[in-house]
């Protein structure tokens, strides 16, 4: 089973959607039975940083979230909340990931929305992917690169799309919403062995 | 790089699709749903879903409607019509869509783009204007273009970002059903004056016509209905025109 951590951020249906698309069983759920016994864990997220935190703390599943062993994928503000800090509300988050969540300077249009391409992929997650290949992003806050970066994206500077330490990996797109390339990588994320 | 988006736009009207489609292998054209998979696999890079339905009943199909296209849709999507409160939009956001538009309800009200963008994200608002050049003057209409305001289009776009907005949809109404082309003047005006992304609606008919808002404004995207669902344009061409005019296109 796949579980998709229940919490106070929008639009998890559609992640739920892809996944049963590909044709696996999953649910959504903050039940640290259920987490902890899942095959895969992913962890969604539109919304804002301070606020998902709080409620990720205040329900103890912060903690949890950081003994889970299994393969684990942070979508979108999944990611940021995966790293040290984000500027947006000035918020302490996970730090599975050593580097921080800035705010893109206003040089260009801000937030970051529709299908850019990425560079520097690294397998397993990008198996297939293919130079011209685009996901889709929307997002106005970026986690620096750091040696943990698996995807590079550049807008206004270059920045992690996607990052890995162990068994967490993150993508700042949203593989859900990227069509047959997004699908692919969420595949390659499914099919990971422990 | 980033890319410039095209959307194709389906009119909603209870449950189904509005204008007729003549795609060879859909067996009903009225499907949202069957349209909306053929348009993501022609390469559509987002839908917009307006219902256009004036009954008490919409809602409820509306919704059944949104539900299905999340569950086969795996690129972002809009819907908007009569979202006129902040419970309209929570409604569709949890039954799968990734952003609303409201127009006239802002209009009216433009504490509902703050409240909409509070809860879930700016980039789940995109605030739809009509415009109509009148008395030398870009000003705004509500009601599906029918009544004028004294909103000028640009204070209004900026006021709208202001209040939270992600991205403003922006429909020449003096362009829209002309296939003369989009609004450049207008267009280009709006996407300067804001720090959002701008999607020009109203006026294509022909592959030019996306290569020159592309081209001559910061416009980030480009929304057509009837080119697309009549197969005038097919998508797979205008994106390799554009591409060949040295556009960034998915």
């Amino acid at each position: 089973m796949i579980a998709i951590i229940k919490y106070n951020a929008g639009n998890i249906a559609s992640v739920k959607n892809a996944v049963e698309r590909l044709g696996y069983e999953c649910a959504i759920t903050d039940n640290p039975d259920e987490l902890r016994s899942a095959e895969k864990v992913i962890f969604p997220g539109v919304g804002e940083a301070g606020t998902a935190m709080k409620y990720l703390t205040e329900h103890g599943l912060d903690t949890l979230f950081k003994s889970l062993t299994q393969p684990v994928l942070g979508i979108c503000l999944g990611l940021q909340l995966m790293c040290r800090h984000s500027e947006e509300g000035n918020t302490d988050c996970l730090g599975i990931f050593d580097t921080d969540v800035k705010r893109f300077p206003p040089k260009d249009i801000v937030p970051h929305t529709g299908w850019n391409n990425l560079s520097d992929v690294r397998t397993p997650l990008f198996d297939g992917f293919e130079n011209d290949d685009t996901v889709y992003f929307v997002h106005s806050y970026y986690a620096e690169i750091s040696p943990q970066t698996i995807a590079k994206c550049g807008y206004i500077l270059p920045f992690g799309a996607a990052m890995q330490k162990d068994n967490f990996y993150a993508t700042q797109f949203h593989p859900e919403k990227s069509a047959a390339v997004g699908e692919r990588i969420l595949k390659n994320f499914l099919e990971l062995k422990i | 790089m980033l890319k410039k988006r095209i959307i194709p736009c389906l009119d909603i009207k209870n449950g189904r699709t509005v204008k007729g489609v003549n795609f060879v292998d859909i067996r009903d054209a009225g499907d949202a749903v069957e349209l909306a998979k053929r348009y993501v696999i022609e390469g559509a890079d987002e839908l917009v879903f307006l219902d256009i339905t004036a009954t008490v009943e919409k809602r409820k199909t509306l919704i059944e409607l949104v539900k299905r296209i999340a569950k086969e849709i795996n690129i972002p999507f809009t819907v908007g019509g009569g979202i006129d409160t902040l419970e309209d939009a929570q409604a569709i956001i949890r039954a799968g869509a990734d952003k609303v538009s409201v127009n006239s309800s802002a209009v009216k009200n433009p504490r509902l783009i703050t409240e909409i963008a509070n809860e879930f994200g700016n980039q789940c608002v995109v605030l739809a204007i009509d415009t109509k050049f009148e008395n030398n003057e870009w000003m705004v209409y509500v009601h599906g273009g029918r009544t004028p305001t004294m909103l000028r289009t640009v204070a209004w776009a900026k006021e709208g970002e202001q209040h939270g907005a992600g991205e403003i949809l922006l429909t020449s109404m003096n362009n829209d059903g002309t296939k003369n082309g989009f609004a450049l003047d207008i267009t280009g005006a709006v996407a300067d004056a804001v720090n959002i992304p701008v999607i020009a609606s109203g006026g294509a008919g022909i592959a030019e016509h996306f290569a020159d808002v592309f081209l001559q404004t910061k416009a980030s995207a480009a929304l057509a209905a009837s080119i697309f669902h009549f197969g005038e344009i097919p998508i797979p061409q205008l994106k390799a025109y554009l591409k060949s005019q040295n556009i960034s296109i998915r």
